[in-house]
């Protein structure tokens, strides 16, 4: 199909003031009577508050006030509390806010603070809260009860209550030796098809533990917050991936009406996951400055960001593979302990759904169980259990392939997704698959036929590896509402309550509707970032869920305002609206083409007729959001807004497969990538440089997972060793490749109107698989099961040292 | 070059840096409450900087970071701080050509030297910068937070070598991290930049 303005590049209206320093984020802002809060954080991993003695602080000159959790409405575990009292359940857990005239004295009179703590035992590695006897992270229990008795009344959705689970020893053992737990406790568990059926019938059978350790997000802009009230409004200065969409539950943090709440957030310095909805700290914002009536702002360090700006879940599991003869998966059994931090949740169920769709066993189970430690917080981190499963995934496939005798990428091939797919426990279908394309598409562009056959051994101490792996996630929804008006001067204004993280994905998706009009892109406003702007009710930027789910909504609103344009039209110049088309920013009468007005006459045209033209009167199905932007925008030109009703079926598969070769040192463990390739199985491609910016940034992000980052506590004290960026290892320039070589299979999925699917989550899933892949290819087939593989680790094995799993211990080095 | 005449300790300096940040913040009022609050010895010293090509009258502490005198004193918040202790690089700016972490740079120390920041490279006709340019046409920023240091970074390495491989724009930028992982697109605006992409 020949599109105007899909498939093609563009100069998104945000990236000049990026290159120019004009581009402001929330700590740019400032506030005549602003007054600053600096945080008081836990030094103990486990206990809770006695006592609070801030009379001395209280007392100096320039501090105008404290913030406890008694501020703040109750909260009960596991959810995440914006300021903690009776639940201390990690070191650098904000306890209590001091607002002052600098943020000099707010420091100062942190240090008057004196705090009684009782101290409680803590724990940072999972299978040791596990075991019988062992410490739990919360005083009643360690695990994450989904179906418990007392729903959380905090600002995360991180569950509904904290329930105890203990394995035996002998369990616990078995487990940490890469061993089924015969007889243990989960919390989660499904089964489809017959398994030990399937298992009877496969001739290859792989068996392996592993264990996968989260990271921080380390969005390079913390979450400072700027707030103010006026006249009943809180004016907030925030970060967050999202916009719109997390109005209300800003609203709800701050205990007023959605309506009451401006949220100004045109820039945000990257999320990843942890900020695709309000955070807790933002409670302490806004509720801060309503109590002492003055703009407050709270920075947010690079410390403090590390600890409270959440973390990628990780794992300690057990898996078992079957490969029937020809090479189709039969059957798969899968445990999952997942390590939930501090109030986060387990992703192990969302790992499951990783294998079930990219290599459709013919049955399988899972069982999972999410276990808290006294860690940071965890959430969702870029494909939140599918990618962390990608990883540890790829180099067992490879090894069930090897051992089957097929090659690795026509293993996968065999195994890949079609349009028929099942996934996960309901076996549900999905909206469409190139997948077999795709992985034919990456193999040419990385020529694997020829690399395959390299020699692996290039001198004395370098070794060549060569990897493949693939990613999934979820890319899609439906439901939303797009909001156009044109205005009297003829100006398109495209309303997107899409948040602006970077992906520039809030551009790309209202081009949808510049291609139903069929208008100039250049007299397209895009309008995004603020709520005074009158923003519709938008889907959550997360989840690779943007590109499909707002372009159906920007399509269905450009409908609309076709049609009026049409009717309005008709109404002038007679006839129906059948009778006319749009072209160049005109609606004009099919016939005669001299029987017309532009867009700017008919926005004149639709505030004088009223009603619907006008946005006096709007659909009864639009949300609370959007009405009230409507609202704001009646009589200002002709209004095209509608809720996003279209068909959709089965879940929206976001797909994509990457190759990675390398060059490894044995003598020092550090490897180089010398090439990479990966295509991404998102339908149409609607933005290329876009897609091509999600393919490399998810592709780094997968490098630093395979390879570099992890968090490290001291089990003795709970003390975190990586709270910077230093520690933390996010890749630079001289971890990855010179050129990344990325593209898409640019093939329609029939529910998007465009045929557009999202792809930021499995451009990274992809990218570290491969790079799993390929360092096991590089060390003769050796299984780390491990992320990161690190190069201490790979010069150990070198040296036969025999370090693999390192029986599932997490969160250390 | 002024040199204090107190000893001033780790958490002294670390003070210094907050108390500073805050000034621009609250303007007026944060100098009233400074006075009252100020770390013993830290007396603020009216000193003349050049700042994209303008001499700045500005009232500096001895322990205060450019990073802060230019955010929070002469309000060039192109200049971000993504660690504030020098790991990241969204600070970088141009001392003499030369690209230096602003949040590990004393301000005193920048007397009688040129400072050059994001805001001070477009033309006074208002076109672009041929870095700025081209890392728009390369759409190299993704969140862009990080993007002004990635550009002094590369305004300072063509200064030096106008016609760079991309190994050496790679190493020339190492000091520069990008979460979103944007480094490719980055790579490619440095060889656009350079002339070496058409």
């Amino acid at each position: 199909m020949t599109y105007m303005h899909i498939g093609k590049d563009f100069t998104p209206p945000d990236v000049e003031g990026k290159v120019t320093g004009a581009a402001r984020y929330a700590e740019d802002f400032k506030r005549e009577g602003l007054v600053f809060a600096r945080l008081l954080t836990s030094p103990l991993p486990s206990g809770r508050v006695v006592n609070i003695d801030a009379s001395e602080a209280l007392a100096m000159d320039g501090v105008l006030g404290i913030f406890t959790a008694d501020d703040l409405p109750p909260s009960a575990p596991p959810a995440n509390p914006a300021l903690a009292k009776e639940f201390i359940t990690y070191i650098g857990q904000p306890i209590l806010a001091v607002a002052a005239e600098s943020e000099l004295i707010a420091e100062n009179a942190i240090e008057k603070i004196r705090i009684d703590f009782e101290r409680y035992p803590f724990v940072t590695d999972p299978l040791d809260s596990l075991v019988e006897g062992g410490p739990n992270a919360y005083p009643m229990g360690n695990s994450l009860v989904n179906d418990g008795p007392e729903a959380a009344a905090g600002t995360t959705a991180s569950g509904t209550g904290v329930g105890e689970v203990k394995w035996t020893q002998d369990q616990v053992t078995a487990f940490r030796n890469g061993r089924e737990p015969v007889g243990a406790t989960f919390g989660e568990e499904w089964t489809v098809g017959d398994l030990e059926g399937e298992f009877a019938q496969c001739t290859t059978i792989v068996e392996e533990p592993f264990v996968t350790i989260g990271q921080p997000h380390h969005s390079l802009e913390s979450r400072t917050g700027m707030a103010y009230w006026e006249n009943g409004k809180c004016y907030f200065h925030g970060s967050l991936q999202s916009h719109t969409v997390g109005v209300p539950a800003l609203a709800g943090m701050l205990g007023t009406d959605p309506g009451n709440i401006v949220f100004i957030n045109e820039n945000t310095g990257g999320g990843f996951g942890s900020k695709i909805f309000p955070y807790p700290i933002m409670a302490v914002t806004g509720r801060f400055a309503q109590k002492l009536n003055r703009p407050l702002q709270l920075r947010i360090t690079r410390e403090e960001e590390f600890y409270i700006g959440s973390a990628r879940s990780g794992m300690q599991g057990w898996i078992k593979v079957g490969l029937k003869d020809g090479g189709k998966v039969g059957a798969v059994d899968l445990i999952v302990v997942n390590d939930a931090g501090s109030g986060g949740g387990g992703s192990g169920s969302a790992s499951a759904e990783h294998i079930s769709i990219m290599f459709q066993p013919s049955a399988m189970r899972y069982r999972g169980l999410a276990l808290y430690t006294n860690t940071t917080p965890r959430g969702a981190q870029r494909g939140p259990g599918q990618n962390e499963m990608a990883a540890v995934l790829a180099p067992m496939m490879d090894k069930a392939a090897n051992q089957a005798g097929l090659d690795r990428v026509a293993f996968r091939r065999t195994n890949a997704p079609r349009p028929d797919a099942k996934i996960g426990p309901r076996q549900g279908g999905i909206s469409s698959s190139y997948m077999p394309e795709a992985i034919d598409k990456a193999a040419q562009m990385f020529n694997w036929e020829e690399k395959k056959n390299l020699p692996r051994r290039i001198s004395e101490n370098k070794v060549r590896g060569i990897g493949v792996g693939q990613g999934y996630h979820s890319a899609g929804a439906s439901g939303y509402d797009g909001l156009i008006r044109i205005a009297p001067d003829g100006k398109i204004h495209l309303h997107t309550g899409v948040g602006n993280l970077g992906t520039y994905s809030y551009a790309a998706v209202v081009r949808a509707a510049a291609e139903v009009l069929q208008c100039n892109w250049d007299n397209c406003v895009v309008e995004h970032g603020h709520s005074d702007l009158h923003l519709p009710h938008s889907t959550y930027q997360g989840g690779s869920n943007t590109i499909f789910t707002e372009t159906r909504s920007s399509h269905v609103a450009a409908l609309e305002v076709v049609r009026k344009l049409k009717q309005i039209a008709a109404g002038e110049f007679g006839g129906v609206a059948d009778d006319y088309s749009i072209a160049d920013e005109r609606v004009f009468l099919t016939a005669d083409n001299s029987k017309g007005m532009s867009f700017g006459e008919a926005a004149q045209k639709a505030i004088e007729l009223g009603g619907e033209y006008s946005g006096m009167e709007y659909p009864d199905n639009i949300a609370g959001t959007t009405q009230r932007s409507v609202q704001a925008l009646q009589g200002t030109g002709l209004i095209g807004v509608a809720k996003d009703t279209l068909p959709k079926s089965g879940t929206t598969p976001g797909m994509a497969i990457a190759f990675v070769e390398i060059e490894l040192d044995t003598d020092t463990g550090k490897f180089d990538i010398l090439d990479y390739a990966g295509v991404a199985e998102c339908g149409t491609v609607i933005h290329p440089k876009g897609l091509r910016q999600a393919m490399n940034g998810g592709g780094i992000w997968g490098f630093g997972m395979a390879a570099f980052e992890r968090h490290v506590y001291d089990p003795q004290n709970g003390l975190p060793a990586n709270v910077g960026l230093y520690q933390s290892k996010p890749p630079t320039y001289l971890d990855v490749p010179v050129h990344m070589n990325t593209a898409g299979i640019d093939m329609p999925d029939p529910q998007s109107p465009v045929g557009a699917r999202g792809i930021g989550e499995p451009a990274q899933g992809c990218a570290v698989a491969a790079l799993m892949s390929a360092l096991t290819d590089a060390l003769d087939g050796h299984l780390f099961n491990r992320t990161p593989v690190t190069a201490d680790m790979i010069v150990n094995h070198i040296a036969q040292n025999g370090y693999n799993t390192g029986d599932l211990k997490t969160n250390t080095f | 070059m002024e040199h204090s005449q107190v000893n001033i300790t780790r958490r002294r300096f670390i003070k210094g840096v907050i108390y500073s940040a805050a000034a621009a913040g609250s303007g007026t009022g944060w100098y009233l409450a400074s006075a009252q609050s100020r770390p013993a010895g830290a007396v603020e010293r009216l000193i003349t900087i050049n700042v994209n090509g303008r001499d700045r009258r500005v009232d500096v502490l001895p322990q205060e970071t450019l990073a802060h005198t230019l955010r929070y004193k002469l309000g060039l918040t192109g200049t971000k701080l993504g660690c504030n202790r020098g790991e990241c690089g969204a600070c970088t700016v141009l001392i003499n050509d030369v690209s230096q972490y602003a949040c590990s740079l004393l301000t005193h120390t920048v007397k009688g030297r040129n400072v050059l920041t994001v805001e001070g490279l477009r033309a006074e006709d208002g076109t672009l910068h041929p870095v700025q340019a081209a890392f728009i046409e390369e759409l190299s920023p993704a969140c862009g937070f990080c993007t002004a240091g990635q550009v002094m970074s590369t305004v300072a390495l063509l200064k030096q070598n106008p016609k760079p491989t991309r190994e050496e724009a790679r190493h020339a930028l190492s000091g520069n991290l990008c979460r979103c992982g944007a480094y490719d697109h980055y790579l490619n605006g440095v060889m656009r930049a350079s002339g070496q992409l058409s």
